[in-house]
């Protein structure tokens, strides 16, 4: 192919230069990465997946196969775009990857945007049928998006040789476009595709923007923007593909569809030295005559019709253009793989053609993907033998050539009907319009030539997917193998698997199919295509929602003091908490020690703030939380608290926590940190959809109040100088007790006496922003006695030596209260969400799985959480008896300890296990999961007297 | 992806809504047998399905809703909880 020199829609004053595989070409404003590769002589750009031939630009749009390219933006890269959907910019680099992207390995710094768009009607596609919807829709007043796939809109009519309204076809394009984009509520968007469309009018269309641009036209522009659509109506009017022939050497560069031989002309003026038409529509003929019209030689148009052609195949006869009864059965190629000769077998024998361009045309069929991918109906079209589309989707109209429309006057007549549909379901008034007149010639039957046999017998060149280099003996093999359905023979062949799903190769497929196991073409049907309609970034999936912004990390109102103090940060749940204050020269074990020792054996301080918190209140409260918490509730007086536990409706546990009563109807609820908002969810759950009469009110509280835990036995002088004014001698604050009073100078403060370490612990309540003062205050009031921040990691150590358990982690979905130890909790007397499950033989088995504690034989190795323990060691696979559900290693007792799920474990305490792990068997002894203080003596903390 | 009508807030996307499950009724004695098939199986018809959604992200109430689980039309959307079932916390 060679540009002429005049002609097509390109700017000759505007010359770009772009990079290819590193080396520097020229082309101009206008074209596409694909128009300029062959302007510059570029053909060949790149070899086959598995048989490594050379492969180039077959299309010019969807249909492409094998004409794909890494793009490579100082931002970003972008593995297998199409060359013919990529404008080009100045600057613009791409490398040689026809089948096979990569992704970068650094940082993409390229932004993708989203956005929102309501409308009335939005119309897919901006070819004849689409744009006369467009305008009948934006003429009743109705909001209206376009979205085009093209750089350009006009569909077929930046093609074609045709005259429209007295006009040419781009002329009557540019003043319906320009009349659309002056319209008050009419967004039009090119450069757009619908991936996907959804249900009740979504669509989901990803727009490319900076990507199209030159680096320094790009400015603050996302590269991408995708659009998420919600139309009233949708005016499906994505037009038709055309289909190859398959023949032998059916995939040299050079060989194109004929409608894109004609775009490439059309369009970016570019025409054959030799070129030669194979087909077996009417249509062909139009790119004969239109290379012929710009004074490109036409070695021959290829026809198997006798009689075919009709008044186009006389046009062609007048200009002196050769037309061949027959089929093209070979090609030959020269040095670089460039196609150089067609071989035509017609009835009086064998003829080869000189010719760098072979335009072929199989015939047309509907682009109707977003129709089909939501099982749209389709039906067998016998004159474009294809699936047409049939009855529309809810909320879908369908217009022109999708619809299997075939003239251009009857594309526009249909646009048009199916706009005053759509106004008619919406109710708006229609304003009349003509239908502009057509100046075009009728087509006569297509012939239904999909394949013309190898001459040699060989059908291992005869290519029916270029993309995956799937040729006629391959669809052999697969239907010699059993496989009869196309959906086996496609995974056999990996037919229709590339990113380019494909497309061209789909009905070729069938049909292939059909005439190998003897059946009706109808009846074989081809492969169901899927969203996206063509391959797109995860990174415009995400927009900016990457990153730090992918999920909100949530701090707590302390968080500036743990990072004053140099904490180590966990992600628990969306919070970020402080797992260790480590010290300068501090080992991991040697902070987690010194943590732990001084909740022990001095006094230690934790952010508690995450922890979820919820107030209930009404007069029906105390009733609620009965029937949603396993244990009484109502018994709880006034100024105290339970330690409880909810179920589901299967019993499984779903959250433990404390239930304080703070008035005799109004509650303050803790949750799980990881399980607040789920407590919530349920809670309104019940209360809205089985108890709405019930006064009851649910208030997530949680960011409400900054909570200090205060632990360890100097708990009680350390909160004796914080809150001089509230009795914390043991008769007069016991255990799980609640009071208010003023603590660090701050009034209304809430302290409750908790405990998940087993010390005696006050946990104070404060206003969220006072949270850092009391942190302060608590730091300073503590300082005799050393008082120290600890993390979770200590955290972790000191509730495993106490046996306490995490609900989601020492826990399954199926585990009961009784599974977990928790059965002592469980009320007898009441009903409760879940009691009906608890009591089902299945969740009384004695072999369920229940929650024990471990020690490892040696005592200093600590299992991986998540190992399994089996009774004998051998060769896999192993009888599993149960897993591990958390591991600490305790400075205290100088040993690792473990907490584990095991069938029937309550009745195997003593019991000999093996955990084998990666570098070894670990033998394990099971024990009660209680290690520290069982009577539970130190939760009280030491009174004077004691001391 | 869906548009429902919450009865409250109007159209909304589907990703505001949690959905709730098929409504199912609580039979107040049953068999062992029937209980298990209330917890563990899902009739899934296909079809016209009485669902529970909630508008999550929204006005965090529940709402009944009749779905085609083929067509995914919505036929009919009503509030869980009538206007009258609001009141101030006593
Ligand atoms: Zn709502």
């Amino acid at each position: 192919m060679k540009r002429l020199e005049s002609g097509g829609s390109i700017r000759r004053d505007e010359e770009l230069s772009f990079w290819y595989d590193g080396k520097r070409y020229t082309g101009f404003a206008g074209d596409t990465l694909a128009s300029a590769l062959l302007g510059a002589g570029v053909h060949v750009l790149g070899s086959s997946v598995s048989l490594g031939r050379p492969r180039g630009i077959m299309a010019a749009r969807l249909e492409e196969a094998t004409g794909f390219v890494q793009l490579v933006t100082p931002d970003a890269t972008e593995p297998l775009v199409r060359a013919s959907a990529v404008a080009l910019y100045e600057g613009l680099v791409a490398e040689s990857r026809i089948v096979r992207g990569y992704v970068e390995e650094r940082e993409d710094s390229a932004r993708f945007d989203k956005r929102y768009a309501h409308c009335d009607i939005c119309v897919i596609g901006a070819g004849p049928a689409g744009l006369m919807a467009a305008r009948v829709a934006v003429a009743a007043g109705a909001r209206v998006v376009v979205v085009e796939a093209d750089p350009a809109p006009g569909g077929a009519l930046l093609r074609d040789d045709v005259t429209i309204a007295g006009t040419t076809g781009a002329a009557w394009v540019h003043s319906t476009w320009e009349a659309l984009g002056s319209a008050d509520d009419c967004r039009l968007l090119t450069d757009a595709t619908v991936m996907t469309s959804l249900d009740h009018g979504g669509l989901m269309v990803l727009q490319r923007i900076g990507r199209q641009l030159a680096v320094r036209e790009r400015g603050g522009l996302p590269e991408m923007r995708l659009w998420q659509i919600r139309a009233r109506r949708t005016i499906l009017a994505t037009g038709m593909l055309e289909r190859p022939i398959v023949f032998q050497d059916n995939d040299r560069p050079g060989i194109m569809l004929a409608s894109a031989a004609r775009e490439y002309l059309a369009r970016y003026a570019l025409a054959p030295e030799a070129g030669v038409v194979f087909t077996s529509t009417d249509d062909g003929y139009r790119t004969a005559l239109a290379w012929h019209r710009a004074g490109a030689r036409v070695a021959a148009v290829v026809d198997p019709r006798h009689q075919g052609g009709g008044a186009l195949r006389d046009a062609v006869r007048a200009c002196g253009v050769r037309c061949i009864t027959g089929v093209v059965e070979g090609s030959g190629a020269d040095a670089e793989g460039r196609l150089a000769t067609v071989r035509v077998h017609t009835a009086r024998g064998i003829e080869t053609l000189r010719a760098d361009v072979l335009a072929v045309s199989g015939g047309y069929e509907p682009a109707s993907l977003l129709h089909t991918e939501r099982k749209g109906r389709t039906r067998y079209d016998a004159w474009w033998a294809a699936a047409v589309p049939d009855v529309p989707l809810p909320g879908e109209g369908i217009a022109g050539g999708v619809r299997g429309v075939a003239s251009l006057a009857a594309c526009l007549a249909d646009g048009a009907r199916a706009a005053v549909e759509a106004l008619g379901v919406l109710g708006l008034a229609i304003a009349p319009m003509e239908t502009p007149v057509v100046d075009e010639v009728s087509e006569s039957e297509p012939a239904q030539l999909w394949r013309v046999p190898a001459p040699d017998g060989d059908e291992s060149r005869s290519f029916v997917d270029l993309h995956r280099d799937a040729t006629v003996a391959g669809v052999s093999r697969a239907v010699n193998a059993g496989a009869t359905h196309i959906e086996h023979i496609k995974r056999y062949t990996l037919i229709g698997t590339g990113v380019e799903q494909g497309r061209a190769a789909k009905t070729n497929s069938g049909v292939l199919a059909a005439v190998l196991t003897g059946r009706d073409v109808s009846a074989v049907g081809t492969s169901g295509g899927r969203p996206p309609v063509e391959p797109m970034l995860f990174a415009a999936l995400a927009g900016r929602a990457s990153r730090e912004r992918f999920v909100p990390v949530r701090t707590t109102g302390i968080h500036p003091s743990h990072e004053a103090l140099s904490a180590v940060f966990e992600p628990a749940g969306q919070w970020l908490r402080p797992s260790r204050y480590p010290r300068p020269g501090e080992t991991v074990a040697g902070t987690v020690g010194r943590e732990c020792r001084a909740v022990r054996y001095s006094v230690g301080l934790m952010d508690a703030s995450t922890l979820g918190k919820i107030d209930v209140r009404g007069p029906d409260a105390t009733w609620f939380l009965e029937q949603l918490y396993v244990n009484g509730i109502g018994s709880i007086p006034v100024g105290k608290g339970r330690y409880s536990a909810m179920c589901r409706m299967d019993g499984s546990l779903l959250d433990d926590g404390l239930v304080l009563r703070l008035e005799e109807n109004r509650y303050f609820v803790t949750a799980s940190t990881g399980h607040a908002a789920a407590v919530v969810d349920w809670m309104e759950e019940w209360l809205q959809t089985e108890w709405p009469e019930r006064r009851v009110w649910v208030t997530p509280v949680t960011e409400q109040f900054a909570t200090v835990a205060i632990v360890g036995p100097r708990a009680r002088e350390v909160m004796t100088v914080l809150a001089p004014g509230i009795d914390l001698s043991r008769g007069a604050f016991p255990f799980l007790a609640i009071r208010h009073g003023t603590v660090a100078g701050m009034e209304g403060a809430m302290v409750a006496r908790v405990s998940f370490s087993g010390e005696l612990a006050f946990e104070v309540s404060v206003p969220w922003d006072r949270g850092q003062t009391l942190w302060a205050a608590a730091m300073s009031a503590g300082s005799p006695w050393r008082i120290t921040p600890y993390g979770l990691d200590a955290l972790q150590v000191l509730r495993m030596e106490k046996g306490y358990i995490i609900i989601g982690q020492d826990t399954e979905a199926t585990t009961t209260p009784y599974d977990a130890g928790l059965g002592w909790m469980v009320s007898k007397k009441k009903a409760f969400v879940g009691k009906r499950s608890l009591a089902r033989p299945a969740m009384l088995r004695p072999d369920r799985a229940q929650l024990v504690g471990f020690v490892t034989e040696d005592p200093e190795v600590v299992l991986p959480e998540g190992a399994g323990l089996v009774r004998e060691v051998h060769e896999p696979p192993m009888v599993i008896e149960g897993h591990v559900s958390s591991t600490a290693y305790s400075a205290t007792l100088g040993r690792s300890l473990g907490l584990a799920l095991v069938r029937g474990g309550r009745a195997r305490l003593g019991e000999r296990l093996f955990a084998p792990v990666e570098h070894g068997v670990i033998p394990v002894m099971l024990v009660d999961p209680v290690h520290v203080d069982p009577e539970g003596k130190k939760r009280d903390g030491w009174e004077d007297t004691d001391r | 992806m869906l548009q429902i009508t919450c009865p409250w807030c109007g159209p909304r996307d589907e990703p505001e809504f949690h959905y709730g499950g098929e409504g199912m009724p609580l039979p107040p004695d049953s068999t062992d047998a029937e209980w298990a098939a209330v917890l563990y199986q899902r009739p899934n018809p296909a079809g016209r399905t009485n669902e529970r959604w909630v508008h999550w992200a929204g006005c965090r109430q529940w709402m009944h809703v009749v779905r085609d689980t083929l067509t995914h039309d919505i036929h009919e959307v009503r509030p869980v909880r009538q206007p009258d079932d609001f009141g101030s916390p006593a």
